[in-house]
């Protein structure tokens, strides 16, 4: 995480097979949707150039689909075909119909008329006037609509990653994610590049004159299907088990990194984003997916989290921590919010993110919920004396936590509360913290450790092994650095997790990663 | 030739062919001539069934051509359109032979055929490998008129196949055309809306308007015996220059006083119009040019002066209309 230093070029060489990889598929994708698009669009397109009638309709239809937004287009696919290539490929191809439509009807009805009635009365066949003169004809526009159409697909294809189909999308998303310019280039690059070469290229071929391009056309067929075979060779190796971790998880040294230096796990894995990655394991798509220990779809998919016995994946134990002088201010405050403190163990945790998530009750009521469950909730005390500000980050876990600690406060003490939840990531609730916006929100020792402190890679090495270690490196560093408190932590372990379905885990009698490398590796 | 009987088409509520009946004889040059809207090109194009009537009936050499798949009755039809409608795509030498390829002709045969048509039509081998783009308007008519001339039909359709040229490529490609050849074995059907066009070349014209042939007839019975006002009003514009068109000197050779004087070697026919005569003169003080009696062999000196005092007394013997 610390070795952004490195150069573009050093990374790209580093990452050389797979950038291979993801270029062969992105190509692949590319070309084989085309390739469909082709198939489809340009009969569609001559067909209504004899149907004017449904001309409007069909072009209207097409224009349409152009216009949702790639990644909702790729979310509409994932129920109907899941994830993968197929839905990728449908998606595109969905996209490069327009344009290929489009050109061959303008392109035919663009003939001039002379020249077709020509060729009827010298006693030309409807089909002979179709490949003999108004294809021909047309070719050039027709071209102007697959080269359209490939630029495209170029682009659009880097989003199939999101939904485990590959590509460049691979190193874009997950530089992104990882704020790894390196990583991002290194995907963006290449895509630009290859949108570049096709472009040109087939500006060639619609320059050429019509001799040549028949010759051309006579041989695309062969090409596309060369070049759409490019995407199966990646994908030719596989395993037993097929991984589907996201771009995040990828690139981290405490993800899949650690996973292949400290337990030399070798698995076939695609990636994936976080939103279909659960429903993908569910879906026995995927065996095993990297996920948050605590997430509600853990319980909502019926997976089970594998044990890191090696312990690569750094504590994210949550806890409270608030500014010190906030502390001095509000002395009933420490005491109030350690009442939680070891109540919320993972799996109640997954089981309250569960509530929220998955069946949909406010944070709010789940908060209360969980607090009279265990005797802690009492009524408000509309108490006068100040006003405690909380933070959270905005995701569900983080509202639950905010409520209860409201609830907690208005309760048991006689302080008033204000709550300013959702804000954002890490980086803008920390600075809501230290510029005094907020007094206090919950926080997880990994983060805190890693983002927060940046600790170099020596340091979270030697801490990763307890959490006790982690924990007190972090009360330590942040008392010293910025005058904010970590209390006793909440009990949970929020981390990065391996996770497999548990009836499959079970079958295979897998429970550990160690347990999983082992079963990879036996014949 | 070509029998056409009671043909009807409309379009809407517009009868844009309107019951129309007439013959074209084998060999006959037959001009549909009229103003555009007048139904002559509808007409045309049902011919080669471009066009399908909605009633009546066509035969070409007694075959009723409904019964006939299309394909098979426009291949035995050349037909030649007013922008050429040459391929773009196809060189010249392609354009050509595009009707021996789709016959399946053997490809020396129809090199043969190209060969041969291109030297008729006054062009050189050169052009066989250039696109039509590349040539001026009269040589693309040229092969457009090859193009339909290479399987040697009996019947050539013409739609203003002159129409887009300018004048002086016009009158050199209407010369050409009345000395070729290949054409005056052909029964032609040609539509123009150009008068001049239509006296110079046609045999019989069937003059058309709003949808009904008003009267079919040679040139010079359109002029001087039109049937009613309207073939009248038709030519009046250009009344005198097709008098002199379509007078022949033969006409006048009564009227033609022989001056003697034959200084001139050359010696004109009496087949031609008095206006090809008019063109022989040089206009100098008592020019003469020499005219030979086809039929007697009978050879006349004769002055400017003396053409003109022959033509106002044939005009003076033609009845009073």
């Amino acid at each position: 995480m610390n070795e952004q230093q490195q150069t573009l070029l050093q990374f790209m060489s580093q990452q050389a097979d797979k950038l291979g990889v993801q270029t062969m598929q992105h190509i692949g994708l590319t070309f084989i949707s085309l390739f469909i698009a082709v198939l489809i669009g340009l009969p569609l397109g001559i067909y209504i150039t004899r149907k004017k009638n449904i001309s409007g309709l069909v072009l209207g239809i097409a224009g349409i689909l152009q216009t949702i937004p790639s990644i909702a287009l790729l979310g509409f696919m994932i129920p109907l075909l899941g994830i993968g290539a197929k839905p990728a490929i449908v998606a595109l191809l969905l996209y490069a119909l327009l344009p290929i439509i489009r050109n061959t009807y303008t392109g035919i009805t663009g003939v001039d008329a002379t020249v077709k009635e020509a060729a009827v009365a010298m006693g030309m066949s409807k089909w002979q006037v179709l490949f003999k003169v108004e294809l021909p004809l047309a070719m050039p526009v027709i071209l102007a609509g697959i080269r359209t159409a490939t630029v495209i697909n170029v682009g659009v294809a880097t989003l199939a990653s999101y939904i485990a189909a590959g590509g460049l999308g691979e190193f874009i998303f997950g530089g992104i994610s990882l704020n790894n310019t390196n990583m991002i280039l290194a995907g963006a690059i290449p895509a630009a590049l290859l949108a570049i070469i096709f472009d040109f290229l087939l500006s060639l071929v619609q320059k050429l004159n019509v001799k040549k391009i028949k010759g051309v056309v006579k041989i695309a067929p062969v090409l596309l299907i060369i070049l759409s075979c490019l995407y199966f060779i990646p994908s030719a190796y596989g395993g037993k088990l097929t991984a589907g971790f996201t771009p995040e998880f990828m690139g981290r040294q405490d993800g899949n990194l650690g996973l292949i230096s400290k337990y030399g796990l070798k698995i076939h894995t695609i990636v994936i984003s976080d939103a279909v990655m659960y429903k993908a394991a569910q879906e026995k798509e995927l065996d095993v997916i990297s996920g948050y220990s605590t997430d509600g779809r853990l319980k909502a998919y019926n997976l089970l989290v594998l044990d890191d016995d090696k312990k690569i994946f750094p504590p994210y134990y949550a806890a409270p921590i608030v500014r010190e002088d906030a502390l001095r201010k509000f002395p009933e405050l420490e005491k109030t919010l350690n009442l939680l403190a070891g109540t919320i163990t993972d799996s109640i945790m997954t089981e309250l993110n569960y509530k929220t998530d998955y069946l949909h009750q406010s944070p709010e009521r789940v908060a209360k919920d969980f607090l009279v469950s265990k005797k802690l909730w009492r009524a408000e005390k509309n108490g006068k004396e100040g006003v405690v500000r909380i933070g959270s980050k905005i995701f569900g876990e983080q509202y639950i936590l905010a409520s209860m600690y409201s609830m907690l406060i208005k309760g048991h003490t006689n302080y008033d509360v204000s709550t300013k939840s959702g804000l954002g990531g890490t980086k803008i609730v920390f600075d809501a913290m230290t510029n005094d916006q907020i007094d206090f929100y919950p926080e997880y020792t990994g983060t805190g450790l890693l983002a927060i402190l940046q600790a170099p890679a020596k340091t979270v090495n030697e801490l990763q092994t307890s959490k006790d270690s982690t924990y007190n490196y972090v009360q330590r560093e942040f008392s010293k650095r910025y005058q904010i408190k970590w209390l006793k932590p909440i009990g949970f372990n929020n981390a990065y997790a391996l996770m497999m379905r548990e009836k499959q885990a079970k079958d295979l009698n897998i429970k550990t990663i160690s347990n999983l490398k082992r079963y990879l590796e036996s014949k | 030739m070509i029998k056409v009987e009671h043909l009807v088409k409309t379009y809407g509520s517009v009868k844009a062919v309107d019951d129309i009946s007439f013959e074209v004889n084998e060999g006959e040059n037959m001009i549909l001539l009229g103003t555009s809207g007048c139904g002559k090109t509808t007409t045309l194009k049902m011919l080669n069934r471009l066009i399908e009537p909605d009633s009546g009936n066509i035969a070409i050499d007694g075959k009723n051509i409904s019964e006939q798949p299309p394909e098979l009755l426009r291949r035995g039809i050349g037909y030649v359109l007013q922008n050429n409608g040459l391929f773009p795509h196809y060189t010249v030498g392609e354009n050509i032979a595009v009707l021996p390829n789709l016959l399946k002709w053997d490809k020396a045969k129809t090199q043969k055929r190209v060969d041969e048509l291109i030297e008729k039509l006054h062009l050189t081998k050169e052009y066989l490998n250039a696109y039509p783009s590349e040539l001026s308007g009269g040589q693309q008519q040229r092969i457009g008129l090859a193009r339909a001339l290479v399987t040697d039909p009996p019947v050539l359709l013409m739609d203003e196949p002159f129409g887009a040229l300018d004048n002086v490529t016009r009158s050199s490609i209407h010369r050409e055309f009345k000395a070729l050849d290949e054409l005056k074995r052909k029964t032609i059907i040609m539509v123009t809306h150009d008068v001049q066009e239509a006296f110079e070349l046609a045999d019989r014209i069937a003059l058309m308007d709003k949808g009904k042939i008003v009267q079919i007839d040679a040139p010079a019975d359109l002029l001087f015996n039109p049937v009613n006002e309207f073939v009248r009003g038709f030519l009046l514009e250009q009344r005198l220059q097709l008098e002199l068109k379509s007078i022949k000197l033969t006409d006048l050779w009564t009227h033609l006083t022989d001056t003697g004087k034959k200084i001139n070697p050359s010696m004109l026919s009496s087949d031609i119009g008095i206006w090809e005569a008019l063109e022989n003169f040089k206009f100098y003080p008592r020019e003469t040019i020499n005219i030979i009696n086809q039929h007697t062999k009978e050879v006349k000196s004769i002055t400017f002066d003396q053409l003109m005092s022959a033509f106002s007394k044939h005009k003076n013997l033609q009845p009073h209309e």
